[in-house]
């Protein structure tokens, strides 16, 4: 298992170079200039030069490339054009800002997508079936943005319960430990759970109901065990499929989204890359673009190597 | 006595912890929603444009020169600053002599001198000092642009020529704003460190960085200028591009005002009892025209139809009220407004009149394209408002192609100039300007000889009249003489419809019923040092 490790971790390597690859083509190939953004209105040629020169956007676009690569290579991520910082140092605090909601977005995704999928499974067919899948859609298809925005005009504006924006007062970087943290959480994390909720819900009513009706459910049964322990068999026959599926939406919350970030103001990856794409601040661009690509290689992974773990009969090449 | 005790040590805990909490309540906060995604740069040269400057750069510096911003009734004016008082030679109009103010102290205790003068133009301009920082200087490019030289005359007197007479360097001067050598030196000469604990002489002192998320800022109470010395003890800027989120958090009670909040949610605003504040500012909403070889509008006749078709009382409507109609340039009432002679307004009659005798027709439409973004920076509301002018101007005999683009490379293609290969076909420009000063106002746009990209003149505009009066008021320095020039200048510029003026923006805000003291002025620049929180 170490050697499938070490192979899969060696696999994220091109990945991430091609993830970055195509990123820096797409961000040069786009309308505009990387220095458009911080050039005064009449900048002059020579002034244009200067800036180019200064930011090493005089050099052939592979060089640029290139140059990019060695110095991450070293561990440098390069200098954001628009603020003049180091993007290490604003993508490290931007993603532990995303972690930190995407771990509040997973838990509450998760418990609620297995729980009322497994509800819904163990009574297939029923009201409560139905209802749980008319959730499970709902989820799936309700735009973020809108549900974000409705959610602060409920709960904020008129409730007044809950803050509309930001991490609160402690925040960035901060755990959200304190009443006002978690305040400050509620409402973003809930509506990016709402689509891991709804499509866990499903794959795991799916799953559940389909191992129900397999035969040694109803061995198992037949041998006098309570469904307590009927159930724990459901689960882990389940669990591989249901892991998987978990697997995805783990990372692409750990990801970020760009618009439930901005929506909330919440610094994480999404804010940063929304700012980051406007500005054509494109170290910004491509050292958050590689840092999440790695993540959700590793997540991936571990995801894997947990299902392996689980259920031995799922071999890897 | 045991009792006596336990209470007495209960009594000292209590008061050792409200303490503080009454000095916290005690502290007056204003709390500003901005549209921008990131602070600017703190470390005097602000990024980020005209709300960069507004929010970080006259907050926690000053220039030579500063904009008086205490009157609503009138466009702000130049006041001295860091400068006292200021002269030109008149032999050579190129040197300007600056008597310092004495006593000002930066944040961090040192003084403003001549040779912090020299500091932080060397900063800007010499390439070889240590000092200098390529961020900065990217910023304030505009603003030193004319300087040739500059030198100390005594600890109190900077001496500044310039590469040709120009008039307009004042105005300049309120953008190059002054950072302590001494705050550079004690951050290890590193301007990434100076970021987070800058030092200016301004009303406002950084207490707390926290980038893309807000900058808050504390009182300067030695300020030089006690009658700006801030009513509010501390001021938090947050940073919340999303217009929605921005209204959102004003009516939830987490901040006291907001930066542009959408005209479609003034309505709901003012029901849950905010103000909503206006004021006309240099702004201007308009198509810059190009005068190329193919370009319809060379043809005046065509340039007067296309003003007159707009119905510009509809947009302003359409727009809840938050903006004015244009009758040129500059909005009427400003010193440059002038004595026009062709009056722009809806008069749909008249423009088809105009298209006639050009020889089009709605049956047989003049076929124009106009390149337009779908957001930006003074953008306002762009894609519906096109909308309601494409709908306009087809009344009257234009067949109107709109090409969208995003805003960076709508600046892109400005910067590049009408003639340049990608503008090819494309007649028109929709890039919201400015006109704080006389070169971005009136002289780039009008002067043949400012063409891009180190000039404003997007479209090639040429009128030996316009060149003339430009050039008489570049090196006008009497100020009510250049006013007069100016104002000939627009009213020539006006008559001959040299772009499409539309509205001028109301730059409105949001604020709490709780909020005080704010005089919002005639300027892309506002004084927050009044405004308090009661």
């Amino acid at each position: 298992m170490l050697f499938y490790i070490l192979r899969r971790f060696l696999y994220t390597l091109p990945i991430a170079i091609g993830v970055s690859l195509v990123c820096f083509a797409l961000v040069h190939l786009a309308p505009g200039d990387p220095i458009s953004a911080i050039l005064p209105e009449n900048a002059s040629p020579q002034l244009i030069e200067e800036v180019k020169t200064a930011y090493g956007f005089d050099k052939p676009l592979p060089i640029q490339y290139l140059y990019w690569l060695g110095n991450v290579v070293s561990g440098d991520l390069g200098t954001s054009i628009m603020t003049r910082r180091a993007v290490l140092s604003e993508v490290i605090p931007a993603v532990g800002n995303t972690l930190i909601l995407a771990a509040c977005a997973v838990l509450i995704g998760f418990v609620v997508g297995i729980g009322l999928g497994t509800i819904a499974g163990y009574n297939s067919g029923s009201i409560l079936d139905k209802a749980v899948t008319a959730f499970a859609i709902t989820g799936v298809s309700v735009p973020h943005y809108w549900l974000g925005m409705v959610l602060i005009v409920l709960f904020s504006v008129n409730l007044g319960w809950l803050p509309a924006t930001g991490m609160g007062s402690l925040g960035s970087g901060e755990l959200p430990f304190t009443l006002d943290g978690l305040k400050h959480i509620i409402l973003p994390a809930m509506t990016l759970a709402v689509i891991p909720a709804g499509i866990i819900a499903r794959s795991v009513r799916a799953t559940v109901s389909e191992v129900r009706k397999q035969d040694f459910v109803q061995t198992l049964y037949a041998k006098g065990l309570t469904s307590r322990y009927v159930f724990v068999h459901v689960a882990k026959n389940a669990a591989p499929t249901v892991l998987a599926i978990m697997g995805l939406q783990l990372a692409q919350l750990l990801g970020g989204s760009i618009l439930v970030e901005t929506v909330f103001a919440w610094p994480g990856t999404g804010f940063l890359l929304n700012a980051a794409i406007f500005t054509r601040d494109l170290p910004i661009l491509q050292g958050t673009i590689l840092v999440l690509s790695i993540f959700f290689v590793v997540t991936n992974l571990a995801v894997d190597v947990l299902q392996m773990m689980l259920d031995p009969r799922v071999k890897r090449v | 006595m045991k009792r006596q005790r336990f209470w007495g040590i209960l009594s000292a805990v209590a008061i050792a912890t409200l303490m503080p909490m009454h000095a916290a309540h005690a502290e007056k906060i204003l709390r500003v929603a901005t549209t921008l995604a990131d602070v600017p740069l703190t470390t005097g040269q602000p990024s980020q444009g005209g709300e960069g400057a507004r929010f970080i750069g006259i907050t926690i510096y000053d220039g030579l020169i500063n904009w008086d911003l205490s009157k609503e009734k009138e466009a702000a004016k130049l006041v001295p600053g860091l400068a006292e008082s200021w002269t030109v030679d008149l032999a050579t109009k190129t040197v300007w002599t600056f008597k310092l103010r004495p006593n000002v102290k930066f944040h961090d205790g040192s003084a403003f001198t001549a040779d912090a003068v020299v500091w932080n133009l060397d900063k800007l301009l010499k390439r070889e000092s240590p000092q200098f920082d390529q961020a900065q200087a990217t910023q304030g490019a505009t603003y030193v642009a004319p300087i040739a030289s500059y030198r100390k005359i005594d600890d109190m007197t900077v001496e500044i020529t310039t590469k040709a007479p120009d008039s307009v360097l004042p105005y300049l001067l309120t953008q190059v704003f002054m950072s302590s050598p001494v705050r550079w030196e004690e951050m290890g000469r590193d301007w990434a460190k100076v970021a987070s604990k800058p030092s200016g002489t301004g009303p406002w002192i950084l207490d707390k960085l926290v980038p893309r998320e807000r900058a808050e800022l504390v009182k300067n109470p030695n300020y030089w200028d006690p009658k700006r010395v801030p009513a509010s003890d501390r001021l938090v800027l947050m940073m919340m591009p999303d217009p929605t989120t921005r209204v959102a958090a004003l009516l939830s009670g987490q901040v006291d005002w907001v930066e542009a909040p959408p005209p479609d949610t003034v309505p709901r605003l003012k029901q849950s009892g905010m103000q909503i504040v206006t004021n006309v500012y240099p702004h201007i909403w308009p198509y810059q025209l190009s005068f190329t070889e193919d370009s319809p509008f060379k043809d005046i006749r065509v340039r007067k139809a296309a003003n007159l078709a707009i119905d510009r009382d509809g947009l302003v409507s359409f727009l809840g009220g938050l903006a004015v109609p244009a009758k040129g340039q500059v909005n009427e009432g400003h010193p440059w407004f002038g004595k026009p002679t062709f009056e722009i307004k809806y008069d749909p009659e008249e423009a088809k009149r105009l298209m006639a005798e050009a020889g089009y027709s709605q049956d047989k439409p003049l076929k124009v394209k106009f390149l337009v973004s779908t957001a930006g920076s003074g953008q306002m509301q762009p894609l519906p408002m096109n909308e309601f002018v494409q709908e306009n101007l087809r009344e009257v005999g234009f067949d109107v192609e709109i090409e969208v683009m995003e805003w960076e490379a709508l600046r892109a293609r400005r910067r590049a100039g009408a003639d340049a290969p990608e503008n090819k076909g494309g007649h028109g420009l929709n890039n919201s300007w400015g006109y704080w000063d006389p070169d971005i106002g009136l002289l780039g746009p009008a002067w043949s000889v400012m063409r891009p990209p180190s000039g404003y003149n997007w479209g090639g505009y040429k009128d030996a009249e316009a060149d003339k009066l430009a050039a008489q008021a570049k090196v006008e320095f009497d100020p009510e003489k250049q006013n007069d020039l100016l104002g000939q200048l627009h009213a020539r510029m006006v008559d001959q419809a040299m772009w499409i003026w539309v509205v001028h923006d109301l730059n409105p805000r949001a604020m709490s019923p709780k909020v005080k003291g704010f005089v919002q002025a005639q300027s892309w620049f506002q004084d927050l040092t009044p405004v308090h929180v009661d």
